[in-house]
């Protein structure tokens, strides 16, 4: 068998004789080390979904050309990311005997710059930098984990991303990848379950059912298949934390698959995974590729005993294929239903075979205690809440990013120390988590811890670990009908709560954000929400309702408010709102005149224009081209009524 | 079978190993309101009105939860009607409600179920109503589908899924925008329907409703005179004709299943051209004669002739035993085995 | 057609139920949609009724009935892409393209849809072109996109084939 690591040929079926995993990982050290400690400088550019749409493609490639035009020897090397969104494009660099240099916001031409003076001259241009990695320091530039941004951070699930070449099995390998399966395969199914049991892993889908109770009922289930499913259907509007770890460590999952595939007896695993993440998809089949070539995968794994596939499946482009059954239902070729529980699928699933699905942090979280231990992931946490969580910071925060911390910090911590407060320093609103299912918190419960059961006590949910922050300027209300704008369109409609249900509640926010809002409404969607988290079928039902009612709850007066005084105060709903000139500012420029696509706009050239308020659609055009130096054009919450004449 | 004890509003009852709850309920004179259930199908649990409270599991769909030894079980609560009269509301405020209109009036299990949880108009006008101007699918000769009448329980497409094997209809598109529909929302005469009518009879609304049928006085039980299989029907009869037929549940050979034949080709029984007198060609022209007149001449007839040059063929609408009698008679007393049928209607 | 659609069903797949959906994936992959004609054909190959090809496939986002443009536009509607103002970004969208979300425009160069996600919610608000990803987007972003005002596809915008 030849256990030389590296990029991994097509796998094709080799006999493989019983594998000696340290020889593999003395290989893969070697390899690793040689990166680390070579002649010649090391550019890492993170390639990831996130990068790419900031344009880290061209700043790859104007390195590659300048490098060229230098004749400078000098790897280049694409890694995932690190979770720095808002510096996009991110390159780091490594030159012998020096700590790694994190550059943000590298374009192009800031690329040359770096190639210029760091590459081959020695100034590492602290300017450009976000700060260092690794031992060493270097004048003028921070230790990225002493900046606000990594150090309220752990990273242990994401702590490959970003730093490893995820296309290379070797770097898996030698920051001890594989080493958590090689111990697991010496173990029987007992001590298994019982070493996740003492890490306190919950699932990291959202609910946050124990791990190891989940593994043992499907254990205990007579049969002689089983099945092993990973659950990469990230859907929540909002979160990424799946996409980032499968484009930027792969092998963390397939690893975590091995391992739960032994701990429950299940010989196939599937993984489904949207098709809107093309990268990912890309990643995980040659992580598959790679595992199988090196005889980590397939039959009698490392002379084992045990055998293992693993299957890629292709979501279609269904939120409620998220909710356990539905994904079997999909896997199976039907329509994405969820199914009436019981059975349970650990019980009865696949195919009506016993059938765990974990999520994909879950899995990578399986791989890190494996190969650590119990009580080395159990370090950090909260009493019911163990480990670290990756979350994915977005909205209106200054640095949004995917970030990894331990359970039990506060959303304070989180939004002023990770993201570095508000952008544009407005006042916080309220953060939204667990996506469509979750609730909105709002500023008054900054402090509430960040686990489990602490989110659920304010009314909203963990989640897979979607977190967006709102400012002054987003409306609440508008919110709370954007989730139920999703989940009506995602809803299945098998079961009549849901499907009837989130219409119904649609409606009547459409009626509240644009002016049609009755006083009684407010308790007929409380009413309509509480029958339909009581009588839906599957859990995407089942907590639908939860965004209106936690703004409910917290923000009854934005409701108020839209349906009494017909006022959005926030000014987003467009029926709520008005636009007027300032009669004193208005200079007669007639930017905002030509700009109105309903001549709506009236006054003589250079004479102070007004607004027709009849014919206006409240688009904004004329408040966007107003010059800022006259600010001229208003926006108003509330309506103004002019009978047309 | 084995018997299960179980408590149902304070009152002891008991039921098969393997019935659900609701089953045993409705089994036992209990009734619990529901929509997508029906007796001939697997459960669905989709309408979520058939909630009852389960000591100690709190509130549980009754459609699929099976009987257990011991279960104390209320059907009516306050916390039980506040789930499930808004599910029932939503669906009038996306109902076509003119039910003097619909075939199900006063037959309907909506109707049954709105009355039942104290549904009122007003309580109904505070939702925003849906769409009900959807277009109707009147291709099919013998029911139209409506879909503003549908309440998308799914019973027809389990029928055809489950009783006939046919799969002519399936659920399409999702959420609020579903439909039940043929392959690629054609009508539904263009599908690979047999119209048996089998969903229409179990449609539980009037989203199915026959075209050719009328509301019988009394019913008939009898043999449908269609082919050999001798289903068991109930002729439905409004003064001296048929107005409508369905299967005989209690009959052992289709358990009340019909064919599309058996169930809406009855009009020939009332057709005015049909033949109630035997005929005799008398000049060279067919009149109308007696029975005992036209036996008398067909004796005499094979008597003429002899076994040589008689054939007998016999129909399929006679039934089995018919049949046989026939056969029998051709072959003992006639002597020939000269004889056919025509079991290929 | 039909010759192309048994190739693709011959060499891919061996025709099982649980083939389904990747055989209606890679079938739009190659023609672009689903034609009705092919979801029968699929049918029968797969072994399923026909009712239940047009179930599935009208049940997932991904599958299209009608031809596509030569260009994707998708619009994220994730939550951070609209608490960042993805609505004005699809908004101008439609008034650049004249077209309604979910439509084609009549020289079949365009087809814009909203996507649930698209997972670049660090970035938003977002499209995706075809592959490719377009960040941070403004209105005025947009009209740029297409190479200036009203001009829909003309030279100079940044979207090309």
């Amino acid at each position: 068998m030849n256990s030389s690591a590296g990029k991994a040929g097509k796998g094709g079926k080799v006999v493989k004789l019983k594998i000696n995993f340290d020889e593999i990982t003395i290989k893969a050290n070697q390899d690793w080390k040689e990166l680390q400690s070579a002649k010649k400088p090391v550019i890492l550019v993170g390639t990831a979904t996130c990068g790419r749409s900031a344009g880290s493609l061209e700043t790859l490639e104007a390195l590659r050309h300048e490098i060229k035009l230098a004749g400078i020897d000098c790897e280049v090397i694409e890694v995932g990311c690190i979770g720095l969104c808002y510096a996009e494009p991110i390159v780091c660099i490594t030159k012998p005997s020096q700590p790694v240099v994190c550059y943000g916001d590298i374009n192009p031409a800031k690329a040359k710059d770096l190639v210029d003076n760091y590459i081959i001259g020695d100034d590492p241009v602290a300017a450009y930098a976000l700060g260092t990695l690794g031992d060493g320091s270097i004048n003028g530039i921070p230790r990225l984990v002493d900046t606000d941004v990594f150090k309220p951070q752990v990273r242990r699930v994401l702590k490959r991303c970003g730093s490893i070449d995820p296309t290379n099995l070797n770097h898996y390998i030698a920051t001890d990848g594989y080493k958590g399966m090689n111990k697991a395969l010496g173990m029987d199914s007992k001590g298994m379950i019982e070493e996740i049991k003492k890490s306190g892993l919950r699932g990291r889908g959202g609910a946050g059912f124990p791990t190891w109770k989940k593994w043992q009922f499907c254990n205990d289930a007579p049969g002689e298949q089983k099945y092993l499913i990973c659950n990469a259907d990230e859907g929540d509007p909002g979160a990424f934390m799946n996409r980032s770890l499968l484009e930027g460590d792969p092998h963390a999952l397939v690893e975590g698959m091995i391992i739960a595939g032994k701990a429950i007896g299940a010989t196939k695993g599937y993984i489904y995974c949207r098709a809107e993440y093309p990268l990912a998809l890309e990643r995980l089949d040659m992580a598959i590729e790679q595992a199988h070539s090196h005889g980590f995968m397939g039959k009698d794994i490392m002379g084992s005993g045990f055998s293992f596939d693993l299957k890629i499946k292709e979501g279609a482009g269904a939120f409620v294929c998220g909710e356990e059954t539905a994904l079997i239902a999909s896997i199976e070729g039907e329509r994405g239903m969820p199914r009436p529980r019981p059975p349970f699928p650990a019980i009865s699933g696949l195919w009506g075979k016993p059938t765990i699905i974990n999520n994909v942090d879950t899995l990578a979280s399986v791989s890190l205690i494996f190969q650590n231990s119990a009580e080395w992931f159990a370090e950090y946490g909260s009493k019911d809440s163990k480990g670290t969580k990756n979350f994915a910071l977005v909205g209106k925060v200054k640095r949004t990013g995917l970030v990894e911390v331990p359970l039990g910090i506060t959303i304070r911590e989180m939004i002023y120390g990770i993201g570095g407060g508000i952008l544009n320093d407005k006042e916080f609103k309220a953060v939204q988590t667990g996506g469509p299912s979750g609730g909105c918190i709002p500023a008054s419960l900054i402090d509430t811890p960040v686990d489990y059961d602490s989110l659920a006590q304010v009314g909203s949910i963990m989640g897979s670990g979607g977190m967006v922050v709102m400012d002054e300027d987003n409306c609440m209300v508008d919110v709370a009908r954007y989730f139920l704008d999703f989940t009506q369109k995602e809803s299945c409609g098998k079961c009549v709560p849901c499907r009837l249900g989130t219409k119904q509640m649609l409606d009547i926010l459409d009626d509240i954000t644009q002016g049609r809002g009755k006083p009684e409404d407010i308790d007929l969607l409380e009413e309509i929400g509480f029958s339909v988290k009581r009588g839906s079928l599957c859990g995407l039902g089942q907590t639908a309702p939860n965004p209106v009612l936690s703004t409910i709850r917290y923000f009854r007066n934005e409701y108020e408010s839209h349906i009494v005084h017909k006022k959005c105060e926030s000014k987003v709903c467009r029926d709520l709102i008005s636009y007027s000139i300032d009669q004193e500012k208005c200079t007669g420029c007639r930017l905002c005149y030509s700009a109105c696509p309903t001549n709506a706009i009236t006054g003589d050239k250079k004479k102070p224009h007004s607004i027709i308020q009849y014919e206006c659609i409240r688009c904004g055009m004329c408040l966007e081209k107003c010059p800022p130096k006259f600010n001229a054009v208003q926006c108003i919450p509330g309506q103004i009524i002019t009978e047309r004449s | 079978m084995e018997k299960i004890k179980l408590t149902i509003d304070g009152m002891a009852i008991t039921a098969d190993r393997g019935k659900t709850i609701l089953e045993a309920a409705l089994d036992n004179g209990i009734y619990i309101p529901h929509l997508c259930h029906h007796q001939d199908l697997a459960p669905a649990a989709v309408c979520r009105v058939c909630l009852v409270e389960v000591e100690g599991r709190g509130h549980t769909i009754s459609c699929r939860t099976p009987v257990e030894e011991g279960l104390t079980i209320s059907t009516e609560s306050d916390h039980l009607n506040k789930i499930r009269r808004i599910p029932v509301e939503l669906i009038f405020a996306n109902h076509d409600t003119d039910c003097i209109a619909c075939t199900r009036n006063n037959n309907c299990q909506l109707q049954r179920v709105a009355s039942y949880l104290g549904l009122e108009r007003d309580s109904m006008d505070r939702m925003r109503m849906g769409n009900i101007e959807k277009p109707i699918d009147t291709s099919n000769p013998f029911f139209d589908r409506n879909p503003n009448r549908c309440i998308y329980c799914g019973i027809c497409i389990r029928t055809c899924d489950e009783i006939q094997n046919i799969n002519a209809i399936d659920f399409a598109s999702r959420g609020y925008k579903m439909t039940v529909s043929t392959f690629g929302d054609n009508p539904i005469a263009d599908s690979r329907c047999e119209s048996c009518g089998e969903c229409v009879v179990r449609c539980p609304v009037g989203a199915l409703s026959p075209k050719t049928t009328m509301e019988p006085s009394r019913s008939v039980k009898s043999v449908c005179t269609y082919c050999g299989v001798g289903c068991g029907v109930e002729l439905g009869v409004r003064g001296n004709s048929v107005v409508s037929v369905e299967g005989d549940r209690d009959n052992a050979v289709n358990h009340g299943s019909l064919c599309v034949k058996g169930r809406y080709g009855f009009e020939f029984i009332n057709h005015r051209e049909r033949i109630r007198k035997p005929l005799i060609k008398k000049n060279g022209k067919f009149e109308e004669s007696t029975w005992d007149e036209a036996l008398d001449l067909v004796a005499k007839k094979f008597r003429e002739y002899g076994k040589e040059k008689v054939a007998v063929f016999s129909s399929a609408k006679c039934s089995n035993e018919d049949n046989y009698v026939i056969q029998k008679f051709t072959r003992a007393v006639l002597g020939t085995n000269s004889i056919d049928h025509c079991a290929r209607l | 057609m039909i010759v192309r659609l048994n190739t693709i069903l011959q060499s891919n797949f061996k025709g099982s139920k649980e083939e389904l959906i990747p055989i209606l994936q890679k079938v739009q992959e190659e023609m672009g949609f689903l034609p009705k004609e092919a979801m029968y054909n699929i049918a029968k190959f797969a072994g399923v009724p026909e009712s239940k090809v047009y179930a599935v496939a009208t049940f997932y986002a991904q599958f299209r009935f009608t031809p596509i443009g030569r260009n994707k536009i998708m619009v994220c509607r994730g939550t951070a892409c609209h608490v960042r103002g993805a609505p004005r970004i699809l908004d101008e969208m439609e008034t650049q393209l004249k077209i309604k979300e979910g439509e084609t425009t009549a020289d079949m160069e365009y087809t814009l849809e909203t996507v649930a996600c698209i997972g670049a919610c660090g970035l938003a608000p977002c499209v995706m072109v075809n592959k490719k990803v377009e960040a941070k987007l403004t209105p005025k972003k947009v009209v740029e996109l297409f190479g200036g005002k009203g001009g829909k596809g003309g030279k100079g915008g940044k979207i090309e084939n």
